[in-house]
């Protein structure tokens, strides 16, 4: 739960210009301004902040419309799902659009950047406004031609059609329009839900046919004239310096331009201190790589090791934590008390977020000016760190957005982009940088592990009565990485009246960042684990003990203790009713409690609030007596609100999401060793394969009326947890270990 | 540097470039046909995988030099007629098989070859094929929906073979 909870529209302020395209086109940017009301200063608060200049569509007098699709691409399919909000509401066959993306522009189209799933959200209703203001000066500019109201006018197809039956189609328009003034807020009539034609359908992202047919279109399928390639060997252990390096040998290699070492800027994740290699082709320059010879500097980080902290936790797991996150009543007292007390310590690893796509960025200095090709998920950190570690002025950086293949929070970090920047201030020519697979899993910005000490109590009708917790977890620079902050608020603290979370931290040198649904992406597994262990302990339903827990409130506030008093922070306001309705909602569609498993099958499920959307799920797996895992079933319930925008991506996510989840719980581990990750690539860091996908998985949209929200995340958190559960159903192992290659599943 | 004429996608093309160098590079850097991907440079993703004479193959781990006259088919020459999709590729499109598709040139070469030698796959077939291509998204349901739609569709002349 790290995203406020966005209740109601942001009040907005909207300013309209426009400007005449060559050729008598048209042209309507749309300025939005956000309100500065309190929605908006939490928004800002989160990965995507304001509503500046937003939005940008253009009609040639030839009829061909061109959306631009502000948003990066990696995947999670914004620059298909965006368009259709403007073209739904501009009444213009999805088919005959083209969508381009745009570059990183602040002034021309605000916050580009891609995380948090607020892509949607933050540009859900201004996307609306967006094509109805465009279609009613569309409207107006037919009505004015032909000396009739605008109200006996409507507009279907590209075309205004009168009622008598003249039409006159967009193109026709165009130059017309160009000429009015862009109509108030108040004076642009909305496309109502029950009207929708596109939206909620299934429609293929546009990129498909590219895709296919293997177009250049991926930020590694860059290339310029007279480009030249490079690589980027960094120090194995994380925070090391070169002291010296085989140059000269280097440069005499076939194909090697250059050769030369970058100091770095003492930054654990921006330019990281290493030896570039300039060459005439990748492969020359990776070729060179293996001869290069490098005395590295190791630092002090060289000593730690996952190992050793894991160790330290264990040894202090029943002392008191470093922080007490959250105290309510008396956990002691109430554990004392208890019918039964369950203990139980789940530990979890570092991950990678393995991009299949690895790391890469070209870029061309020539004349002051930074020019920039990048799969980037937020332009703005990128451009930000070459600004500031280059000293390159903003107006002299430009920069090109290219689809990411895959962003999983990956390409939110843009250390690969300053090493390219950095190298090409060097080459005087464009240079490409790519990374290794190599590289980009030893530097990687890397999903802490964490390791959770819990003690629950349960009453004699197993009634959760005390819940307390030693979270380990593990930061650079004195604060926890990416995901690695439990917050106060968090699922079940505020449900459990006698209830602690303590937080210890052991600080590092190792590079950590946001990995899909940061936090969430597997606090729930502990947790939704653990309640499933304190039901079982009491003969509970896991479904019935969960909406007991959740009681009959409809809302919890953020940061209120059971029975109210002062808010503690660290939370978003929890809208139970809705999760409780989602709850529900799975376990309906999976026919929770009516199947009868055989040993070695069952069923489990779990449920999550984050990233505004309320998530449950339940998976049914079977567990074969050598040990096998396969997932049979796989339910999800999901509350994004009122609307799903294409239903064809929104499937695409979940199911992702929940193959993610599943590939994460089966292998997914980094090792930690003398400050150097061990694995290196697909064969050590296995992902998921086909044979291993579940048989069905299957998603259901639970339409709320509330705002419409994002879902790159918020179907990932409960996967884990509703596996773990399963098999706990199916073969009674508990699962307290991730990843389950280091567990034995086998039964008799 | 060692001067190749290879086949690729029914054309002669030639390169100058060392005799390690793996086709992958040859076809991304010199041939500018970069529909084939680089993953992991090790044989374990697939996202790299052509066909040479037919067959499946790991672009990253094939040098050039072992690949003499043998026809080489990329991503962009699937489709015998370059105004019409392969069917896998039209499946693909009309179920929305990929989410950020970097790995779906190397998925939509493997699966080709599969309805080559087995037009009819069942499930388990699928999966045995198809298990050497890694989609970090997940979308591997959709990549076995995808086959079956393919299956189903009129074979049209497939320049892959």
């Amino acid at each position: 739960m790290n995203t406020p909870l966005l209740s109601r529209p942001v009040d907005r302020r909207d300013f309209l210009k426009f400007t005449g395209l060559a050729g008598g086109g048209f042209a309507l940017a749309f300025y939005i301004r956000s309100g500065g009301d309190a929605a908006a200063a939490a928004l800002a608060a989160s990965a995507s902040a304001d509503f500046a200049p937003n939005a940008f569509v253009r009609i040639t007098t030839a009829g061909k419309v061109t959306i631009v699709s502000k948003q990066p691409e990696m995947g999670q399919g914004v620059k298909t799902s965006l368009p259709m909000i403007i073209a739904e509401q501009l009444e213009v066959p999805f088919k005959d659009i083209a969508i381009e993306q745009g570059d990183f522009d602040l002034q021309k189209y605000g916050n580009q950047g891609a995380g948090g799933s607020n892509s949607t959200p933050n540009n859900y209703d201004n996307f609306h406004l967006v094509g109805a203001t465009v279609r009613t000066m569309l409207v107006d500019a037919a009505a004015q031609t032909w000396g009739v109201p605008a109200s006996e006018c409507r507009a279907e197809k590209a075309t205004v059609v009168h009622t008598s039956g003249k039409k006159l189609t967009y193109g026709q328009l165009a130059t017309k329009a160009a000429t009015l003034p862009v109509p108030e807020k108040s004076a642009v009539t909305l496309k109502q839900p029950k009207d929708f034609k596109l939206l909620g359908t299934r429609v293929a992202q546009y990129d498909t046919p590219a895709i296919v047919t293997g177009k250049p279109l991926f930020g590694i399928d860059v290339k310029l004239p007279g480009m030249l390639y490079a690589v980027y060997e960094k120090c194995p252990a994380f925070g090391g310096k070169v002291v010296s390096a085989n140059l000269d040998q280097i440069k005499t290699l076939p194909g090697v331009k250059d050769a030369f070492i970058l100091a770095g800027n003492d930054k654990l994740k921006e330019l990281v201190p290493g030896v570039a290699i300039i060459a005439d082709s990748t492969w020359a320059a990776m070729s060179a790589r293996k001869q290069l010879k490098i005395v590295w500097d190791e630092g002090k980080v060289a000593t730690e090791s996952w190992e050793g902290f894991v160790a330290q936790a264990t040894a202090k797991a029943a002392q008191p934590g470093a922080r007490v996150l959250r105290k309510d009543g008396d956990p002691d007292a109430a554990l004392a008390g208890a019918a039964k007390v369950v203990e139980a310590n789940y530990v979890y690893p570092f991950i990678s977020h393995a991009n299949l796509e690895p790391q890469n960025t070209t870029a061309h200095w020539k004349d002051g000016v930074m020019e920039i090709w990048s799969p980037t998920q937020i332009p703005s950190i990128g451009t930000g760190m070459v600004n500031r570690v280059l000293g390159i002025p903003p107006e002299k950086i430009i920069l090109h957005l290219n689809r990411a293949g895959g962003g999983f929070g990956r390409r939110i970090g843009a250390d690969y982009l300053i090493e390219a920047a950095a190298i090409a201030q060097k080459v005087n020519a464009p240079v490409k940088l790519t990374w290794s697979r190599e590289d980009d899993m030893k530097h990687d910005q890397y999903r802490p592990g964490g390791l959770h000490f819990l003690k629950g109590g349960i009453d004699a009708k197993g009634k959760i009565v005390a819940w307390k917790n030693h979270f380990f977890t593990f930061g650079e620079g004195g604060s926890p990485g990416s995901g690695g902050s439990l917050s106060a608020d968090e699922f079940p603290g505020r449900w459990i009246a006698n209830y602690q979370a303590d937080q210890t931290m052991f600080d590092t040198g190792w590079p950590m960042g946001p990995w899909r649904a940061p936090g969430s992406c597997v606090f729930p597994w502990v947790f939704h684990s653990f309640i499933d262990e304190l039901a079982h302990a009491g003969g509970r339903d896991p479904l019935e003990l969960r909406l007991e827990i959740l009681g009959d409130k409809d809302e919890m506030p953020a940061g209120t203790p059971p029975g109210g008093g002062k808010a503690k922070g660290g939370g978003a306001p929890y809208n139970v009713a809705r999760m409780r309705n989602v709850l529900k909602f799975a376990a309906e569609k999976a026919g929770w409690g009516q199947k009868k498993f055989a040993k070695g099958s069952g069923a489990g499920l779990a449920f999550h609030f984050s990233h505004r959307g309320y998530f449950a799920q339940v998976a049914e797996v079977t567990v074969t007596k050598d040990g096998e895992l396969k997932v049979d079933r796989f339910v999800t319930g999901a509350d994004i609100g009122a609307q799903v925008v294409n239903l064809s991506g929104a499937e695409n996510q979940v199911e992702g999401s929940v193959l993610d989840g599943l590939c994460v719980l089966k292998s997914q581990e980094i090792n930690i060793e003398r400050g150097r990750v061990v694995q290196g690539n697909f064969n050590d860091y296995p992902l998921m394969r086909i044979t291993e996908a579940p048989a069905k998985v299957e998603t259901y949209f639970l339409s709320t009326n509330y705002p419409t929200t994002g879902l790159g995340e918020p179907a990932l958190p409960p996967v884990a947890p509703a596996i773990c559960n399963a098999i706990f159903a199916a073969t009674g192992k508990r699962i307290r270990q991730m990843p389950l290659s280091r567990v034995d599943l086998r039964w008799s | 540097m060692p001067k190749y004429t290879l086949q690729v996608n029914g054309q002669s093309r030639s390169v100058e470039v060392a005799a390690d160098t793996p086709l992958l590079w040859v076809l991304r850097d010199h041939l500018e046909l970069v529909g084939t991907k680089f993953g992991c440079g090790i044989g374990q993703c697939g996202a790299c995988t052509i066909h040479v004479n037919g067959v499946p193959s790991r672009s990253c781990m094939t040098p050039v030099s072992t690949v003499g006259r043998m026809k080489i088919t990329t991503i962009e020459g699937l489709a015998a007629d370059a105004t019409k999709l392969h069917p896998v590729q039209q499946a693909w499109s009309e179920l929305d098989v990929a989410q950020c598709g970097y790995c779906q040139a190397g998925q939509i070469m493997t699966a080709a070859a599969l309805l080559k030698d087995n037009p009819k796959p069942t499930d388990e077939d699928i999966d045995g094929a198809m298990a050497g291509n890694l989609c970090r998204c997940g979308t591997y349901m959709r990549i076995r929906a995808g086959i079956k739609l393919a299956a189903t569709l009129t074979l049209a002349t497939g320049g892959a073979q």
